[in-house]
């Protein structure tokens, strides 16, 4: 039988030691900077974050990556201070910040496009028209496109393996309002992945495959992917490059990345510091986190509205 | 010796071909099992070895996967699972001991009960937002260490307390009697004799627990984790990230040298389990001894 005394006096030792260790420490709260919002933006912010780090010390960054929806409402609630966007802030939530009453700057802090790719072997296509790619991805309802043949008569007559971002990406999101006109609305039947390395991997092992992604993922693996271009109308097909999603010649598949900031952030002495530090070095954590830096046009009207956010 | 032999022959002449090729299913699931396992850890250790150094554990993370680092994640982990077993080995071990010793079977405990076992099936995500509704935002703990390890609590509370049940449903009812023929009150008998008794059964279902709490991703990230936080958790109300959203943030990154890193932190992660394992069996080794009927 086991000796009760002992034990009992070991356990609770162990106890009081534990809630004693959970006690120590509650020290007062240093200052922080909360960021959350999309994980396109996220690797931006994570960098620029971390250089702050380099500068003040003293100031805690933290940024999540919960989705610009999901980011959006945390915004709201005035639970973050920074919301990160893959795409433009929606009419709705316009509204329900006016009604929680935080007055708000938007900040187009990036660049990113979005590449639509075919297996490397693939030597029938080298671009498609917006209303190609309309036809393939609209939604069932409207009898999509289901082989290459039904395009051009002389291409394979294979069906198209489709590849693409999960319905709950800002990309996906973006792909269909540019492409199919209306957000959200594609066709259901097409293999779904939230992470974009699951998408090029699938890609790159299909002969017959077609999928879109963000351009970063594409430069990252340009041997195994083959770039199409997209033309818009009559006009000329157009490969995305750096150059092409800044001046949006790649269009309608560039889209600027934002970051939309509480313009009560700038009344703390760390905000206003941050945010211009921020400003300062998004072009730089851009391109060297994979997206493309806005152009100087775009970065002077980026400081004029955090002048006037400030002056407030 | 001779019974054992006996049946040995007799089931020689009854070995019917359904027999044998039922055998060799089960053996070839159990294969399957292991192959998968080994598997994953050997594609795991060759992506993730030659990440793995210094840097890793004592860095924060970094857009330059050579400088980029795992310690706030770690220590965030270490934080949740400490604090997730304070509240949850109490609680749990408490519950179940009443539910076990001291409740009068009853519909009420019966339904009690049923709630308990439908609640360890219930998915993590609900429970994360439950704790984003509860405690980020009723009880006002914004996106603390306490907020996500309270959350984390609601996940393994469950397991923590249908594994107690069955350690303590093993412990023969003699010796309670046993405790109370020798004139021990209720008390006595269950912290002196039925809880020892059960400690090895009850370390298995913390360890479980635990276990699960480490590798939760999904509730942490709706109660609010982040994913980059450049110092380490010092207090209950500070913000936080995990080892398993730190993985996923950079499995999902499209830089190579990023998923190498993501296999290193998968790693370390295995490696917190297996300490924590080997605490458990030694704990189990060192009490488990003492029993004896």
């Amino acid at each position: 039988m086991t000796q009760g005394g002992p034990l009992a006096t070991q356990r609770f030792a162990f106890v009081a030691v534990c809630v004693l260790g959970a006690a120590v420490g509650c020290g007062p709260r240093a200052q922080s900077i909360k960021i959350d919002g999309s994980s396109t933006v996220y690797p931006i912010s994570e960098a620029v974050a971390e250089s702050f780090r380099g500068v003040r010390p003293d100031i805690r960054v933290t940024v999540g990556l919960s989705g610009t929806g999901g980011g959006m409402k945390k915004f709201t609630a005035g639970e973050i201070d920074i919301c990160d966007a893959s795409r433009g802030i929606k009419d709705s939530e316009v509204e329900a910040l006016t009604e929680a009453e935080v007055p708000f700057t938007e900040f187009s802090v990036a660049f990113d496009g979005i590449a639509v790719v075919v297996h490397p072997e693939n030597d029938w296509v080298d671009s498609l028209t917006v209303e190609q790619l309309a036809s393939i991805w609209r939604p069932l309802d409207d009898a999509p496109v289901k082989k290459w043949n039904e395009l051009n008569p002389a291409w394979p007559d294979e069906e198209i393996k489709l590849y693409g971002p999960g319905t709950d990406s800002g990309t996906f999101e973006y792909f269909t309002e540019a492409i199919v006109g209306e957000a959200k609305s594609c066709r259901s039947d097409f293999a779904a992945s939230e992470d974009d390395n699951v998408l090029v991997t699938s890609v790159s092992e299909d002969k017959y495959s077609l999928g879109y992604f963000g351009f970063a993922y594409y430069a990252e693996n340009t041997g195994k992917l083959k770039l199409l271009g997209v033309a818009q109308g009559e006009a000329e097909p157009v490969q995305p490059s750096v150059e092409a999603i800044r001046d949006n010649s790649y269009a309608p598949l560039s889209r600027p990345l934002f970051i939309y900031v509480r313009n009560d952030l700038l009344n703390r002495p760390a905000g206003a510091e941050f945010v211009e530090f921020y400003l300062d070095k998004a072009g730089e954590m851009a391109a060297e986190v994979g997206y493309v830096a806005v152009s100087d046009d775009v970065a002077a009207e980026n400081l004029k509205k955090y002048q006037k956010a400030l002056a407030k | 010796m001779s019974r054992n032999a006996d049946i040995h022959s007799l089931e020689i002449k009854r070995s019917y071909l359904g027999s044998s090729l039922f055998g060799w299913l089960c053996a070839a699931a159990t294969y399957i099992c292991i192959a998968v396992l080994v598997g994953l850890l050997v594609t795991v250790l060759v992506n993730g070895v030659p990440w793995l150094s210094w840097t890793l554990l004592t860095s924060f993370p970094s857009r330059d996967p050579a400088k980029a680092g795992v310690l706030p994640a770690l220590a965030g982990s270490l934080w949740l699972i400490g604090i997730t077993a304070l509240v949850s080995i109490p609680t749990g071990v408490g519950a179940a001991v009443y539910l076990e010793e001291y409740a009068n079977s009853s519909w009420w405990r019966k339904l009690v009960q049923l709630n308990i076992s439908n609640l360890a099936g219930v998915p993590s995500i609900v429970y994360g937002i439950l704790g984003l509704g509860l405690f980020v935002r009723a009880m006002s703990l914004e996106r603390s260490v306490i907020a996500g390890a309270l959350t984390l609590t609601l996940v393994v509370l469950p397991i923590v307390i249908l594994s107690t049940q069955e350690a303590l449903r093993a412990v023969p009812s003699t010796i309670r009697q046993a405790s109370y023929a020798l004139g021990a009150t209720r008390w006595q008998t269950v912290w002196l004799q039925v809880l020892p008794a059960a400690l090895p059964g009850v370390m298995t279902g913390v360890i479980l627990a635990i276990a699960r709490a480490l590798g939760e991703a999904a509730p942490l990230v709706a109660v609010g984790a982040v994913a980059f936080v450049a110092f380490v958790p010092q207090s209950l109300g500070d913000e936080f990230s995990a080892l398993p959203l730190q993985i996923f943030n950079w499995a999902e990154r499209p830089q190579e040298e990023f998923h190498g890193l993501a296999s290193a932190a998968i790693v370390v992660l295995l490696a917190v389990l297996i300490l924590l394992n080997t605490g458990a069996v030694l704990v189990r080794a060192k009490y488990g001894r003492r029993i004896k009927w």
